[in-house]
């Protein structure tokens, strides 16, 4: 039998939180995801199974929806779905069911890291990071840019927080990048 | 330089890669009795016009969407720009 323990992105055992001039990055290693991309000619069939899935409509191009379960946008045709780790550990086999033949869903959750940028005055540390227009990303925005060299994608979650998922992999340095940003205003 | 994304509105054109010649999307046909010709045209051969030009863009900063850009390539003034899949469609719908 083997016997492992289970660490964060960041190779800690519990999630890592700091907290700089008011603003508090928080790693959330306690989300699954995966993609849905309709195939050709399914499109409209995909659209409504992921409407089924998050309880609403299927959000559009550059935005996010839904809630415990929700949905952003990535691409013509295809969304990121994310939903509690607790309860949708296999995310894959759950949204294959809904889906049916007529979408790849795709599970992506050990390939993203989510990290959770909240506070008062968060746009200027999101100018810092990427080249999107911040001030007219209003909650419920949702789209990929680059930071730092990393392909991310942005959600703005609520009023006060971003979420910023970035490749696993790099998670060590999207890390960096961001307390850095949030620290230049010191 | 601004390219104005059918889906997202004006972005930078960082975001974007230029890919070549719009061109590439019309892959001749292998089974055609003058394939090796048609490949030979379609792998070398490009005009080089001074003015419009179609041409692939990728938005690798962005929704990794293919674009089919016109450009003029005198001003650079960009007049259009469509989802390259959206042109595709439009091709291989029947007339």
């Amino acid at each position: 039998m083997h016997d492992l323990t289970p660490i964060t992105a960041l190779g800690g055992s519990a999630a890592r939180s700091d907290t700089i001039a008011g603003l508090t990055l928080t790693e959330r290693p306690d989300v699954a995801l995966a993609s849905v991309a309709a195939r050709l000619g399914q499109e409209t069939a995909t659209r409504a199974a992921v409407g089924t899935l998050i309880g609403t409509e299927a959000p559009g191009p550059g935005h996010l929806a839904g809630g415990e379960v929700r949905a952003f946008w990535i691409g013509p045709d295809q969304w990121m779905i994310e939903a509690p780790f607790a309860t949708h550990e296999n995310i894959a086999t759950i949204l294959r069911a809904v889906t049916g033949p007529a979408a790849s869903v795709t599970e992506q959750t050990d390939a993203w890291t989510r990290f959770d940028l909240s506070g008062e005055d968060l746009v200027p540390v999101l100018e810092l990071l990427s080249n999107l227009d911040h001030r007219r990303m209003a909650s419920g925005h949702a789209t990929r840019t680059t930071i730092h060299h990393l392909g991310c994608y942005l959600v703005r979650s609520a009023a006060n927080t971003a979420s910023i998922y970035g490749p696993r992999a790099s998670a060590g340095s999207l890390h960096h990048a961001i307390l850095g940003a949030m620290g230049a205003g010191l | 330089m601004i390219i104005d994304h059918p889906l997202f509105g004006p972005r930078d054109a960082s975001e974007f890669v230029y890919l070549g010649d719009a061109s590439l999307m019309d892959r001749p046909d292998w089974k055609s009795e003058t394939a090796a010709q048609d490949f030979h045209a379609y792998a070398y051969l490009r005009d080089n016009p001074a003015g419009p030009h179609r041409e692939l863009w990728f938005h690798e900063g962005g929704d990794r969407s293919w674009l089919v850009i016109t450009r003029d390539t005198v001003t650079h003034e960009i007049t259009r720009v469509e989802l390259a899949r959206d042109v595709a469609r439009k091709q291989r719908a029947p007339q």
